[in-house]
């Protein structure tokens, strides 16, 4: 069995709003093995963006509890790095100093091997070196998300908790950055927690898929198709079946 | 007008408006008789200035430094009001009551206390300026203060950010677009308070500024003087929006223009 590397158990999140309590999260357990993508699959709403959240410390559950390679939230959340939506750059900062933010604000990296790593996170992420010094708004929706990317792997991350990055893109971009994560698991072993509405992209990329159901986690799909994936991969006869399980599974456990 | 229109409209424009007006009120003191006294003709007007021209550079000159002063002060302690408002909602909810105060309050009330409390001298202009331009740039930059991305606020938490890194790093560069926002709103309200100022100060100060002059001039009756003097004001106004314009290409431009924001046009 693989190392887990976050381990959420009997998760509770309440928000209150106007005197009214909603349940976003009811008694959530979640294993994420090490150095795999799993993807948060689920409609609009079922709280997957509230589960990073919580996994990042951003928002305290009512109850139940996440470790982090056994450690509390608190303890390791210098191992975590998040991607949001939207990209979150900062207008005021060129490429390479929204990459560099993350270690200006933790100080203790700097110099010639700060420098180093900006350069390889950018490359890793395909920025060519003439856009290193742009700033957010001369780039298109595929450059910034790249350009956050990078922001997040400067710190070496062990797990990177991605919310919907892709959602505002064209299919031709997402396919991209598909592959552009696939490549980044692949070479850093870090463990991924993805979330998405699309099922094509969840199959893609996941080692394993947990389907969204009444707050907790329905079902857990394991995609056995192998790594390295290429496009090609999409059109093979174990996509399509896995496509038809994912697809019951969202809609049996929407309907529970 | 949208910008696209050609340059010679954009500036041909407003010049035709002013000789529309010059002509229409020539005609209009003419045909209802107005004399010199209530209505002095344009050319009237054109003549005061230049037989004024000295005594109104020289008003416009101690009203402008009056007003840049004003403004300058409102801005820095605007700033700090605002940057100590971000950083407590006690004190926002102990203080904001007070602030309103301060802008609801009629200058014209106060002036009177101002001067004798800080005497009939040019400090006292300076102050009813500043008091006057302050509010738009609390206002303005304690919204830009908080007014912040959530996701650039949790970017910060994740990264173990100190509050005042997050004011440093975040909160300010964040604000400065509302600070120009704030300063163009006040720049106006500076020359008022400047004015203002000066009309209760006087000549008994040693004050003479745009707005003693005005003082003097409307005791002698010489209306085109007075007028003169009014189209001062009004320059003066624009040259500090120009000056605030200015101060956003050289100083912010990082955090505004260069942000995509604002246009550079």
């Amino acid at each position: 069995m693989a190392t887990v590397a976050i381990q959420c158990e009997g998760l509770r999140v309440v928000f209150s709003q106007r005197g009214a309590n909603q349940t976003i999260l009811d008694g959530l357990d979640l294993a994420v093995p090490l150095g795999q993508i799993t993807t948060l699959l689920g409609p609009s709403g079922c709280g997957k963006s509230t589960l990073l959240r919580v996994v990042a410390g951003l928002t305290e559950p009512a109850s139940g509890s996440v470790k982090i390679e056994g450690q509390s939230v608190r303890a390791s959340q210098h191992k975590l790095a998040f991607v949001f939506q939207e990209s979150a750059l900062l207008p005021w900062r060129t490429v390479w100093q929204n990459v560099r933010l993350p270690w200006e604000l933790r100080q203790g990296l700097s110099g010639q091997e700060l420098e180093s790593r900006i350069r390889t996170a950018l490359d890793l992420v395909g920025f060519k070196a003439t856009d290193w010094h742009k700033k957010p708004h001369q780039l298109s929706g595929g450059m910034k998300m790249r350009a956050s990317i990078a922001r997040a792997l400067i710190t070496q991350p062990d797990i990177l908790l991605l919310d919907e990055p892709f959602a505002a893109l064209d299919d031709m971009l997402r396919s991209k950055l598909n592959d552009l994560l696939l490549r980044i698991v692949e070479q850093t072993k870090t463990t991924m927690l993805f979330v998405t509405h699309n099922i094509a992209e969840a199959i893609y990329l996941s080692h394993s898929i947990a389907v969204f159901s009444q707050g907790r986690i329905g079902e857990q799909i394991d995609v056995d198709l192998p790594f390295p994936r290429n496009s090609q991969v999409r059109s093979s006869p174990e996509f399509a079946a896995t496509y038809g399980r994912v697809s019951e599974s969202l809609i049996r456990n929407a309907t529970v | 007008m949208n910008n696209k229109s050609p340059r010679w409209i954009r500036i041909g424009a407003p010049i035709g408006v002013f000789f529309a007006v010059a002509i229409a009120w020539h005609l209009a003191v003419d045909w209802f008789k107005l004399p010199p006294i209530l209505l002095p003709k344009p050319y009237r007007v054109l003549q005061a200035i230049w037989t004024e021209r000295l005594r109104l550079a020289q008003g416009s000159w101690v009203t402008l430094q009056a007003s840049v002063l004003g403004l300058a002060a409102s801005a820095l302690i605007g700033s700090f009001v605002a940057i100590l408002f971000s950083q407590s909602a006690w004190i926002r909810t102990a203080l904001y009551p007070y602030v309103i105060f301060l802008q609801t309050v009629p200058i014209v009330a106060i002036a009177p206390l101002l001067i004798v409390w800080s005497g009939a001298e040019f400090r006292t202009v300076v102050l009813v300026s500043c008091i006057i331009s302050i509010f738009p740039i609390i206002s303005n930059v304690t919204s830009g203060l908080l007014s912040i991305d959530p996701n650039h606020l949790d970017l910060f938490r994740l990264q173990g950010a100190t509050r005042w890194q997050t004011l440093l790093k975040l909160r300010i560069p964040s604000a400065i677009r509302a600070l120009v926002q704030g300063l163009r709103i006040s720049c106006g309200l500076a020359v008022i308070g400047a004015i203002v100022g000066e009309l209760f100060v006087g000549n008994s100060g040693t004050s003479d500024g745009l707005g003693a002059l005005m003082n003097a001039m409307q005791a002698n009756l010489r209306t085109a003087e007075l007028i003169g003097a009014i189209l001062a004001c009004t320059l003066l106004g624009i040259l500090l929006f120009l000056g605030v314009e200015l101060l956003n290409r050289w100083a912010f431009k990082r955090w505004t223009i260069d942000t995509g924001f604002e246009s550079d046009g």
